[in-house]
């Protein structure tokens, strides 16, 4: 059947600025967030949560919180004994410890009573006997200290995780080259810091159905813990993830306070609620890695790699978290930006008596982009290059197959890098302006949806369903969540723009396990480009049936029946039509109840060795940055005046969300490149040095610097109408385009982020005594680097299958 | 102590250019006390030590943090809320600008910065790029880089002064 689906017609909705769906009722304080639902009867809940980083849990005596009047439960660790993770491979939290704690902020016990400072007065009353271990703080002394362990699981010691890869053979790549370089980064741990604190909210009804409203990006997941940790059917659970006063990553994994209020709540048949306070937020996490990082490049004269090699050690703080996955994202995407022919990387994630590290927009990559565009920024001026050409003339090219294996489909980073060069005088001003003034330079790419599920299934990743009623009304149902990134009005829009409607006419309902079909969570820059298929692909199907009814009742051949302005007409005779509202009557007539479903599965990666689930995207987004900085040599104080930003979106599906999206990403990748850490003090009880928002610095009106946006649409086949993502990619240029800035400026190299005064002072002094201008680490701790898997790259005919260790020793 | 903490005090006041009245323990903060004892959940809290300013409402036309005021200094006095600045003609011309322009991201400091705009716009209808920042630096967002935010309120500040403002192309598009 030749459907004319409106393929090279003008589009009415996509591309075209429209307002959200729900933004009206975020500026009226309509939306409800989940601390705003209040049930009859409610309860709420505390966590008591250690004092100490690392200790043995003799006892816990609750006897005397029990007795305060106003307290309903009290629940301890053994109450909830099946453990949980967001990874399989990682199950190693508890809801609440059972014999040990891990770090400052892990939950012992927990309270429910009649209000919450009741709750809170009762938890201080719980008294918990703790036997002191050593405690884990740093990078350095979690290599050294093998005994005690923080976990019985992982390599060794306290090494969660190892990995070495090796993708050709680099070693042949350096002897080829004309130079080689080494050089070490840091870049330091940092969170979300979303301004919702987490809030959730359970309610066991009298039929033994657990509801469960929460503040989560990932509801599917969650919905999975519960069923496991709590032992009841996920059919008799319902999670429903509410609108998320920002996410950023930070509300991913499925958390310790959403189990225990739904344990409380099937206890005391009360519903009850937990609203975390600032501090506990800064206990959960599951923010940017530290990273610790070396990195080794050959490169011909004209700047042409010739093999890289890298290598990460991350600080994973206390529980697995995703960190398996943000070990392999470290090495993973180092290859789709510029060709590097021969590729090896070895990853390292310890285990430290600190808050989870996990997934922070641009999930484990943010710190290798960082290391890699600062160290092409010193190869570019060893060789005599314009920082800008050393990457322009060596782009990896559209629709080729990396030598890891990665699948780059559209590759728009061409054109960021000529528009963005032109539009920010790059030219008249790199190594040209006065003093303590200063441009850099830097490019970035981002994946658009993990290639594979974080659990092993062969279903899809995304699924909706479409309901369209007879009097014209459609309803979209998917799983994904709204965490502001406009994930609802995506749906809209794209089901709009297929049946000829307004965006506006369509009830979205999303986020609820009971009610829309699973869609796998708001992370990894999967939404626009997984929903957004599986949208197109139910709203085409809708569409079918549409046409069909209508194409009988107007007597017009079916090719020629289109959609537009809320009717279904014969395109050739637009006149002839109907409305849309009689086209659903129509079709419903024929067919019955008008309904369709859609799905995404993303296509299969070429990568089969151990390790290729991740990195592999349906797509991949680019961009560049350039970034004009003043710094002022007697305080070190870096002022970002002003950020150009390209980004290669695809195809904006609204521009005005994408703007948002690059503005939002420069602006957090700024916080990060200039003043946001996750400090602690490692010497008394690896307590967080300032878990509040008045001391962890993070931009506000006055440090941000002006944005100047060019969007480049190079349509990827894989996204619907072309669609890339955009919401962690323009974050990653940032970072490394400040510090190659002040290395403009004033001559200084600025190996670890954040570039706080003290650093750049430091390095302007070292400078001036005739030493090297630079702050950075000195090295990288010696590690026992397992022998690689060796994947013969696509170049070298290599089928993405890792070569066997018996024929790789054959060949050393 | 438990008995103490229950006695309850009582205000009137004006919220929303309504007469109130509410009965609650003393401690509680304004915050508190709008949220939980009159439902008005559009106040947001974010940081408990007035850092954030999702919480910021006006007493008297003045911004403040509610999460720092007790209830009982609104006794007498003049609050609003987010939920007072729509009305059956529309929504405020900020309101709407935020809406349009994409200034809401999450939305959770949307309601804060609507506040803190209205009255720098009631104070200064023409503020310029610089004046903006400076009013609104009490007030965290970590969506939209705040750039939206700027343009919004220089949209609606336009439109309040009768001006036929549109967005600029730039802001919606980028640079060409």
């Amino acid at each position: 059947m030749a459907l004319n689906n409106g393929n090279g017609k003008p589009r009415r909705v996509v591309g075209k600025p429209f307002r959200k769906v729900d933004a009206r009722a975020k500026c009226t304080g309509e939306t409800r967030f989940a601390d705003d639902i209040t049930l009859p009867r409610q309860l709420y809940a505390k966590l008591l949560r250690a004092p100490v980083p690392h200790a043995l849990i003799k006892s816990i005596d609750v006897s005397k919180a029990q007795k305060l009047k106003g307290v309903v439960a009290i629940i301890t660790g053994k109450d909830m004994p099946i453990p949980y993770g967001i990874l399989p491979v990682s199950q190693d939290e508890h809801a609440l410890c059972i014999d040990r704690v891990r770090f400052v902020g892990d939950p012992v016990a927990a309270v429910a009573a009649i209000d919450e400072d009741t709750a809170f007065e009762a938890m201080n009353l719980i008294e918990v006997d703790y036997e002191p271990l050593e405690q884990i703080a740093s990078i350095e002394e979690a290599l050294r200290v093998s005994e005690p362990r923080i976990h019985e699981y992982g390599i060794e010691g306290n090494i969660h995780k190892k990995v070495s890869l090796e993708f050709g053979d680099v070693e042949e790549g350096f002897a080829e080259a004309d130079l080689v370089r080494e050089d070490v980064f840091f870049y330091e741990g940092n969170t979300h810091l979303p301004l919702e604190q987490h809030a959730a909210l359970a309610h066991f009804d009298a039929d033994e159905k657990l509801t469960l409203w929460s503040a989560t990006q990932t509801p599917h997941y969650v919905h999975r813990a519960l069923a496991k940790v709590l032992g009841i059917a996920a059919s008799h659970i319902r999670v429903i993830a509410t609108p998320n006063g920002g996410g950023f990553g930070g509300k991913s994994d499925p958390f310790n306070h959403e189990v225990v209020v739904s344990k409380l709540a099937m206890l005391t048949r009360r519903p009850v609620k937990v609203t975390l306070t600032r501090e506990e937020v800064f206990y959960c996490h599951r923010g940017r890695h530290p990273v610790l990082m070396w990195i080794k490049t050959g490169v011909k004269r004209d700047g042409a790699i010739t093999a890289m090699h890298f290598r990460s050690i991350l600080d994973g703080g206390a529980y697995g978290s995703y960190g398996v996955a943000s070990t392999f994202y470290t090495g993973a995407l180092q290859t789709v930006t510029y060709n590097v022919p021969r590729y090896k990387f070895e990853g390292l994630r310890l285990f430290t008596n600190k808050p989870p590290c996990g997934p922070k927009r641009g999930h484990g990559t943010p710190q290798p982009r960082f290391a890699l565009e600062a160290h092409l920024d010193k190869i570019a001026e060893q060789l005599g290059l314009d920082p800008v050409d050393i990457r322009r003339n060596h782009l990896a090219p559209a629709y080729s197959v990396t030598a890891n294996y990665l699948r780059i489909g559209s590759m728009g980073l061409g054109q960021c890098i000529d528009k963005l060069v032109e539009a920010s005088g790059w030219k008249e001003k790199f190594g040209k302006l006065p003093y303590g003034r200063g441009v850099g330079f830097a490019c970035s790419s981002y994946i658009c949806g993990a290639g594979l599920p974080i659990y092993w299934n062969s279903m899809p990743h995304s699924g909706v369903q479409l309901r369209l009623d007879r009097q014209g009304g459609v309803c979209v149902q998917c799983g994904s969540i709204d965490i502001g990134q406009g994930s609802d009005s995506i749906l809209a829009y794209i089901v709009a723009e297929v049946l000829g409607i307004d965006p506006f006419d369509i009830r979205v309902i999303t986020a609820d396990t009971d009610l829309t079909p699973v869609d796998l969570g708001s992370y990894s820059s999967r939404v626009t480009l997984m929903t957004g298929n599986a949208a197109l692909q139910a709203a085409e199907r809708a569409r079918e049936l549409l046409t069909i009814a209508a194409s009988e009742k107007l007597g017009a051949p079916i090719e020629n029946i289109s959609f537009a302005e809320r009717r279904v007409f014969d395109v050739e005779n637009p006149e002839t039509g109907v409305s849309f509202a009689e086209a659903v009557v129509l079709a419903e007539s024929k067919f019955g109840t008008i309904g369709t479903v859609g799905s995404y599965t993303p296509p299969r990666s070429p990568g089969r060795f151990k390790g290729a689930g991740v990195g592999p995207s349906p797509a991949y987004s680019y961009s560049a940055a350039v970034a004009e900085v003043d710094v002022d040599a007697e305080t070190g104080i870096v002022i970002v005046d002003r950020i150009w930003i390209a980004h290669d979106i695809g195809q904006s599906i609204n521009p005005t969300l994408v703007m948002g999206q690059v503005e939002g990403g420069v602006y957090m990748g700024l916080g990060e490149a200039l003043m946001e850490e996750m400090a602690y003090r490692g010497n008394r009880n690896v307590v967080h040095k300032f878990p509040s928002m008045l001391e962890y610095k993070s931009p506000t009106t006055l440090e941000m610097c002006d944005v100047k946006t060019i969007l480049v649409e190079d349509p990827d086949p894989n996204g619907p109408f072309g669609a890339k993502e955009v919401g962690q990619g323009p974050l990653l240029p940032v970072p490394p385009a400040v510090v190659n800035a002040i290395y403009d400026a004033v001559g200084i190299r600025i190996d670890e982020v954040p570039a706080t005064p003290e650093k750049v002072l430091a390095a302007l002094k070292s400078k001036a005594q005739g030493k090297e201008g630079r702050y950075g680490p000195l090295g990288v701790p010696a590690v026992d680097w397992p022998e690689p898997s060796r994947v013969p790259t696509p170049a070298e005919g290599g089928d993405g299958k890792e070569i066997p260790p018996l024929a790789a020793h054959v060949k050393d | 102590m438990a008995g103490r903490k229950n006695q309850k005090v009582q205000i009137q006041f004006i919220l929303n250019g309504e007469q109130a009245e509410v009965a609650f323990a003393p401690h509680k903060t304004l915050l508190e006390v709008l949220r939980e004892d009159l439902q008005l959940t559009g106040t947001k809290h974010g940081c408990e030590l007035g850092e954030c300013g999702v919480c910021t409402v006006l007493i008297d036309g003045q911004p403040i943090l509610s999460c720092l005021a007790l209830g009982l200094d609104a006794e007498g006095r003049e609050v609003t809320t987010v939920e007072g600045m729509a009305t059956a003609e529309g929504l405020h011309p900020l309101q709407e600008t935020f809406a349009d322009l994409g200034a809401a991201q999450c939305g959770y400091c949307t309601p804060g910065f609507l506040l803190t705009a209205k009255e720098l716009l009631e104070k200064n209808p023409a503020p310029n790029r610089d004046e903006i920042k400076e009013a609104l630096s009490g007030n965290l967002c970590r969506c939209t880089g705040y750039i939206k935010i700027y343009e919004a309120v220089e949209l609606a500040a336009a439109r309040m002064r009768g001006e036929q403002a549109e967005p600029a192309r730039e802001s919606i598009y980028g640079i060409e």
